[in-house]
Parts: structure tokens; sequence; C-alpha cells
């Protein structure tokens, strides 16, 4: 045991000394142009007016398409490992009508972050996590689905996000340009349907992920204990 | 007014690594994961200040939010597997 303390000491302090290196060299390495200033002057090209959208979305797409992906590999991971825990017993009268007025409200918060993420701060991840939270209020409160639909349109929606995502780019190639390179007066839409995709397969996959495995089909919700 | 905001960002870095600090060392991992919590909505504060919205956004709704959701349920299965088998290993501090 000291033995593995000592070793997981010394991998620690190794750790630090490479981030304060990074840390270092981010301050005072040569002042050329940096990212920030050459994204300020590209952002009119990218069909958005939010600079992180216009990186997350267009010109670094291509990581935001893997991070979809490695969302899936997880509740695929999630999935593969076992059924979903029992679920809670269902809510007395004033928490369900609580729900009742939150879920509705986090739906619309969703699509309204989803939208905003053009011009402000906002986008797929936080409308997503917020479809998801709705999930986790509906699972608390007792329903043992969490809202989501049954298993075979769940799979649709939870690989919605990594399909729509390389459909687009796909395309985009077959039509002459590079893979998600957009062309400037289609670019706001191709975001637009990209992103309500990824949203909501966030939000499903979150909530998935939530209810920590598959669904049991012959489970019929009333709470029963393992 | 700067002298206020002076005061802001030391306290919210003192809290945020002391918060960090509880967090690593807690043996009982459902405190763990509420203090866990707790850090990461200071967190998406330490990122307002630093003005970047959009990772304040997402480090309090996924990071803190749902991260810790998802935590919690972790931790719960965990304590259910522990005392369905019982381990030679001594109980812990109480307080479940």
């Amino acid at each position: 045991m000291k033995r593995r303390e000592a070793a997981i000491t010394a991998l620690v302090l190794v750790l630090s000394v490479v981030l304060a290196w990074a840390f270092w060299n981010a301050f005072s390495g040569p002042t050329g142009d940096r990212l920030a200033e050459l994204t300020a002057t590209r952002v009119p090209e990218s069909g958005v007016t939010n600079p992180v959208t216009a990186v997350l979305l267009n010109f670094r797409a291509y990581d935001t398409l893997l991070e979809l992906a490695v969302l899936l590999a997880a509740i695929l991971g999630i999935w593969a490992v076992g059924k979903a825990s029992p679920g809670f017993l269902p809510a007395g009268a004033v928490l369900r009508a609580l729900v009742g007025l939150i879920v509705p409200l986090l739906i619309i918060a969703g699509g309204y972050m989803l939208w905003v993420g053009g011009h402000a701060p906002g986008g797929a991840f936080q409308a997503g996590a917020l479809l998801g939270a709705a999930g986790v209020t509906l699972r608390l409160a007792g329903y043992p689905a969490a809202g989501l639909p049954p298993e075979a349109l769940l799979r649709v929606t939870i690989g919605l996000g990594v399909l729509i995502f390389t459909l687009c780019g796909v395309a985009l190639m077959a039509l002459g340009y590079g893979f998600l390179t957009y062309p400037l007066d289609l670019a706001k839409w191709l975001i637009l349907v990209i992103e309500t995709a990824a949203t909501l397969s966030i939000g499903a996959t979150l909530a998935a992920a939530y209810l920590g495995g598959r669904a049991d089909p012959t489970d019929s919700g009333d709470g029963v204990t393992r | 007014m700067s002298a206020l905001l002076l005061a802001l960002d030391g306290l919210l870095s003192i809290s945020v690594v002391a918060l960090a600090w509880a967090t690593v060392t807690r043996r009982e991992p459902r405190q763990a994961v509420i203090l866990f919590i707790a850090f990461g909505l200071l967190l998406a504060l330490v990122w307002a200040r630093l003005r970047a919205p959009d990772v304040a956004l997402a480090e309090a709704a996924i990071g803190a939010g749902l991260g810790g959701a998802l935590m919690l349920a972790a931790a719960r299965r965990a304590l259910i597997q522990r005392d369905a088998a019982p381990s030679p290993a001594p109980p812990e501090e109480a307080g479940r």
C-alpha cells in the first residue's frame, strides 16, 4: 500500500511539473498572432456570430463530431455493462405538480439555449444537458423510463447526432467541398440542423446514462427491487 | 469596486482549492460526490469571472449538474453492492 501511494504521489508530481511548465510557456512564449485573433477575424465567414459556436461547429467541427462519438461510445458501454437500476417510488402530489412545472420549463430552456448559441453563449451541449436534466427530474419523480422513448426509437435518437453530423460532412464532400467545410450561404442552416440533432442525442444519451443500463423490457416499472 | 472583486476572486480561489481537497480526501463516496457538485458550481463561477460564460454554462450544467447526478447514482449503486456483499474491511466512518 505504501509503495502504491508513493507511486501515485510521484505521478501526480510529474503531472504537476508538466502542467506548470505548460502554463508558464503559455504566458511567456512568443507573442505572435494567437488563435483568438485569427478566430475573431474569420467569425463572419462561419455563419454564426458567437465565436465559440463558430469554433465548435465550423472551424473545429471535426472535434465536436468526435466528442459526440465519445458520448455514443460511453452510452454503449453503459448499456453493455448491465440492466437499468430499479426506479424510484412514484412521487407524492406536491412533487409531481412541481415536476409537471419544471420539465416543460427545462425543455423550453433547452430550445432557447440551442437557438441562442448562434449569437451568444449557449449551444448543443448546454441545451442537451437541460434536456438530460429533464429526464433525470422525471426519473427522480418515479417515472421509470425518465421520459425516454421505447428502445427502438431511443437507439435512433442517441445515434442521431453522429449520423446527421457525418451525413452533412459526407454530403458536402460529394458536392465538392471538404469534409465539414460549409459554403457560406448554407453554413447557418447546416449548423442549426447539426446542433438540433446533437441536442436531441445528447439529451437522450445523458438521461439514458442516468438510468444506469438498458431498460429492462420485462420491468413493469412498479418499483421492483433486485 | 475592484477591491470587492479582488476579495471575491480570492475567496473563490481559496474555496475551490479547499473543496477540491475535501472532495479528494473524503472516503464516503456519496459525501465526496456532493462536495464535487459544490466544487463544480464554484468552478462555474470562476469561469464566469474569467469571462468565459460558455465554459461556465457547460461546467454548471454538465460538470456539476449531470455529472454530479450520474456520480450520485453510481455511488448509490456502489453502496448497494457493498451492503449486499459485506467486505472483510472494517466499516468506514458513519454518515450515510
